[in-house]
């Protein structure tokens, strides 16, 4: 009987541990907001000397003489995120689909170890493959084959390295989103002479339609956060890029590349934040935008 | 008008077919592309001792350093992350088990967090250094490291308790048990592989990222020996080596990318062993 009485001793454990937990939840919901706060405060320096609308749309860039035109930082970014979509959410709706209707189970066995392994890859590694692999491949074969001569550094080699680390992410959505569609609904469409591939294309995706729309999304905001292996390959150069061979800055490279150098300079500084907290925004965005479209798609 | 739906089906089951074998196909370039390049320039010295004078002109010297403060600030990070995350997971799991409406929007929130870039985090972690008037140092980073894995420690462990038995709950309780005896001996018996993996999922997390560590770890040659110390990590020695124009230095960075690529790899393994043994 002595186990079961609610000793002291006990119930101050209880107290202790429901304490903690509460004190540490409490904190990590409290973080983001620090998160804002600070990166707007430090901002707020530049916002005071500058008009947001022409720190936004204007391509100027020279912080020395303190004109900061975010626009070809934000272009390269939209630009590499926008062509990475492009080519990998073809690449993992087809894999998906294959993977839930068509492949054999042990396919899918194999696949999911694969899935894994690939997002557990650290984006560094990403980009000593995209210099080894991908911008090699750029300048000696693709660049080639529209008559340009290009070193490879370029938007398109920042956006192929992009689209293979987005593809796990998504990859892993779509497998969870298509077995989700309910089997009488298959049933169904096929008992009324559907074919199989009629049955998927008009039953299953449709059905996880705005499911498939809103994983593009988080793809999409995973890709236009990434720092490291996109600042490897991309080439950096302050421009507007007009065409994909050519090399460009998204925001995350500018933030990294000067980290070093915006201490001596206090409009520099709060320019960098900015950017953190440009790119912090449109994140949360597009994530919350996304998961309250698989949110809604759940309910009903 | 049947023919053409079939012939349509055709395409794009090879379509798929190419796509998932796209997918194969690509991690095995990367691994066996990065092995390739990085194996012949590995040798033991380079594992085990630090940079030495001319190390970053292609001279004697090795990422000991690297390794080491890759692994501290991991532990670090994992460790703390874990002392924050796991109490976290089972309060909304054994606590708010009542709060349906709660335990989601707090499951929105640790999601929407997961997807914050790092250098985010970084760029946070740098303005909390200034504040605070304290320099680039292991604690710093272990700190910064922390905040953008508990997410997915949270989340990572909520999903494995999630899967507990109610009933298992409401027993307990009738039997007279506290709430936190419930937590910690029998939810967290019963989601005990899902917390390692949510463990070791974490860790590599950890010792892969670069964009967190970058303002805030700094960058030493030095093994450090204490938490206010600087410290290199593995990520950004690679980074650092391969931006050199120095062919030597070049293929060491190679041979870094073989040692990280291939500490992911085992932790990889080791969660997808684990968790398969669950099953």
């Amino acid at each position: 009987m002595k186990h079961i009485r609610l000793t002291r001793y006990r119930k101050w454990r209880n107290v202790f541990h429901q304490s903690w937990m509460v004190i540490a939840l409490s904190a990590m919901l409290f973080i983001p907001l620090v998160l804002v706060a600070g990166l707007i405060m430090k901002s707020m320096l530049l916002l005071e000397n500058h008009h947001l609308f022409e720190l936004l749309f204007s391509s100027d860039w020279r912080p020395l003489s303190s004109h900061f035109g975010f626009l070809p930082f934000i272009v390269s970014s939209l630009w590499i995120t926008i062509l990475s979509l492009l080519i990998s959410a073809p690449v993992c709706l087809l894999t998906a689909i294959h993977l839930t209707q068509y492949a054999k189970r042990w396919v899918l066995r194999i696949m999911h170890p694969v899935i894994d392994i690939l997002a557990g890859i650290p984006s560094v590694i990403f980009g000593v493959w995209g210099i080894l692999v991908i911008v090699p491949f750029i300048s000696h074969q693709l660049g080639p084959l529209f008559g340009k001569s290009v070193s490879g550094y370029s938007i398109l080699a920042g956006a192929f390295v992009l689209s293979i680390m987005i593809i796990p992410f998504m990859l892993n959505m779509l497998i969870e989103l298509i077995k989700a569609v309910p089997n009488e609904l298959q049933e169904a469409s096929l008992s009324l002479g559907a074919s199989k591939w009629q049955t998927i294309k008009f039953v299953v995706v449709r059905k996880a339609l705005p499911g498939i729309v809103s994983s593009f999304g988080l793809g999409m905001s995973r890709a236009f956060g990434e720092t490291i292996a996109v600042l490897m390959v991309v080439g950096n150069v302050t421009r507007i890029p007009t065409g994909v061979f050519q090399p460009g800055y998204p925001l995350p490279a500018l933030i990294a590349n000067n980290y070093g150098e915006m201490l001596s300079i206090p409009l520099y500084d709060s320019a960098l934040m900015l950017a953190a907290l440009i790119l912090f925004l449109v994140v949360l965005m597009f994530n919350v935008l996304s998961r309250f479209l698989i949110l809604k798609a759940e309910t009903h | 008008m049947i023919m053409n739906t079939k012939t349509e089906e055709k395409f794009f089951r090879v379509l798929m077919f190419l796509s998932t074998i796209f997918i194969v196909g690509v991690l095995l370039l990367i691994v066996v592309s990065v092995l390739y390049k990085g194996l012949p320039s590995l040798s033991f010295t380079m594992l085990t001792s630090i940079p030495k004078g001319g190390f970053y002109f292609g001279e004697e010297g090795g990422i000991l350093n690297a390794i080491i403060g890759s692994i501290y600030l991991s532990l670090g990070a994992t460790f703390l992350a874990f002392i924050i995350g796991w109490p976290i997971a089972l309060y909304m799991n054994v606590y708010l088990v009542k709060h349906h409406s709660l335990v989601n929007a707090i499951r929105f929130v640790f999601d929407v967090l997961w997807g914050v870039p790092s250098i985010v985090y970084g760029a946070f972690g740098f303005i909390l250094m200034v504040f605070l008037g304290v320099r680039a140092s292991l604690l710093a980073g272990i700190i910064t490291v922390s905040l953008f894995i508990v997410p997915i420690m949270v989340r990572a462990i909520d999903e494995s308790l999630k899967s507990v038995p109610r009933g298992l709950l409401e027993s307990a309780l009738s039997l007279g048990s506290t709430r936190s005896e419930i937590s910690y001996r029998i939810f967290s018996r019963e989601a005990f592989q899902g917390i390692i993996t949510a463990i070791l999922l974490s860790f590599g997390r950890a010792i892969g990222d670069a964009a967190s560590v970058l303002f805030t770890t700094g960058y030493t040659d030095r093994i450090p020996t204490s938490l206010l110390e600087p410290s290199a990590t593995l990520p950004l020695s690679i980074f650092f080596q391969l931006s050199s124009p120095i062919e030597a230095v070049q293929d060491r960075a190679y041979a870094s990318a073989t040692v990280l690529i291939s500490m992911v790899l085992v932790i990889s393994l080791l969660s997808r062993f684990i968790g398969n043994r669950r099953n």
